[in-house]
């Protein structure tokens, strides 16, 4: 007969740099449980030291995503049993970005390359003019919908390997932001948004792999906005020549 | 690879598919019956529609070519900057040496 084990067996990445060690614990097993529960149990239990970050708990900040047993995940909605099946967890941090501490990622390289993606609002009126009537059912603004509940946890940023292979790309989050403010009707600056995604590091850099909206807790599709993008940089280069 | 890059493989990608297509039903369709060498040339020898043919397909496979390897260089190799331009040209302008005596030896030379 078989026992049912009360007690997870959880590795930890540990340090930085030259300095990374995997650490090992045993946290008790409950039938509700979520990752980010399994490191807050070692952190206030066992070791104070851990270094991990979280803020909302209910999937709305994208503060706490981490690598659990390889695959990136926003720990706060993962729940243990959905991810391990034999009782076993392996907890790193975000992959593709630098480590801090722990379990804690250096999102600078990330959020930097959302600026340089251009994903920032250049509006069409002055705060002096009366706010423009924007139609919820114009086919840009369904659209730029598809892409606004995203929560910049970066989990696309860690499972795309072309992120990985080619340190220049600006990644699924950034790209996306882009596709959502260039499809802003109140965004009164497209060409610099297709000019930004235009170049080395830009959308063309993608292969379509698709590890991005197959991972996104929120289920977006980033691999479909990147390629709105190509579509909508290829026609302006037609125009353009550029 | 930027948009520049992105447009030189795709288009060329364009130009290459009718070609090969083209390609692989003559090849059906010559070589039903067999053939010989000496055949193949009295078609092809002077022939500016053959020349035509070759040599848009052995330029856009040049171009197609180079860029893809550009990209499997630097992610794979991590190779950048003025030495992956360099490889690049090199790997372009070889191929479209090495297509272009071929499309001329049996055409023209
Ligand atoms: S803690 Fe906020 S999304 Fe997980």
């Amino acid at each position: 007969m078989e026992v049912k084990a009360e007690f997870l067996n959880v590795t930890v990445s540990r340090g930085s740099g030259d300095g990374v060690y995997q650490e090992a614990f045993q946290v008790p097993a409950y039938d509700n449980q979520t990752v980010l529960d399994v490191v807050s149990w070692i952190q206030q239990n066992v070791d104070p030291t851990l270094t991990y970050r979280f803020a909302c708990r209910v999937g709305m900040c994208g503060s706490c995503a981490m690598m659990v047993n390889g695959q990136p995940r926003w720990t706060c909605r993962t729940h243990v049993k959905k991810v391990s099946t034999n009782q076993k967890l392996k907890i790193e941090p975000l992959r593709n970005l630098p480590v801090i501490k722990d379990l804690v990622a250096d999102m600078d390289p990330f959020f930097g390359k959302w600026v340089e993606a251009e994903g920032v609002h250049h509006p069409t009126r002055t705060r002096y003019e009366p706010i423009e009537q924007i139609d919820p059912q114009d086919a840009a603004r369904t659209t730029a919908n598809e892409g606004i509940e995203c929560i910049n946890c970066a989990v696309c940023y860690a499972a795309c390997d072309t992120v990985t292979n080619n340190a220049d790309y600006l990644g699924p989050a950034a790209l996306q932001r882009a596709w959502t403010v260039y499809n802003d009707v109140k965004d009164a600056d497209k060409s610099a948004i297709l000019d930004a995604v235009s170049g080395k590091g830009g959308c063309h850099s993608c292969h379509s792999i698709g590890s991005c909206t197959h991972y996104c807790p929120n289920e977006l599709n980033p691999m479909q906005a990147i390629a709105g993008l190509k579509r909508a940089t290829s026609k302006s280069f037609f125009k353009k020549g550029r | 690879m930027d948009i520049r890059l992105y447009m030189a493989q795709r288009l060329s990608a364009l130009v290459m598919a009718p070609l090969v297509l083209g390609h692989i039903a003559v090849m059906i369709y010559a070589v039903q019956s067999g053939i010989t060498t000496a055949e193949i040339l009295g078609r092809t020898q002077g022939s500016i529609l053959w020349f035509l043919f070759y040599g848009t397909f052995v330029l856009a496979v040049s171009v197609h070519a180079a860029v893809g390897v550009r990209v499997i260089l630097n992610e794979w190799l991590g190779i950048k900057g003025n030495t992956l331009n360099l490889l690049s040209w090199a790997i372009g302008i070889g191929l479209l040496l090495l297509g272009g005596r071929a499309v001329l030896a049996v055409t023209f030379l």
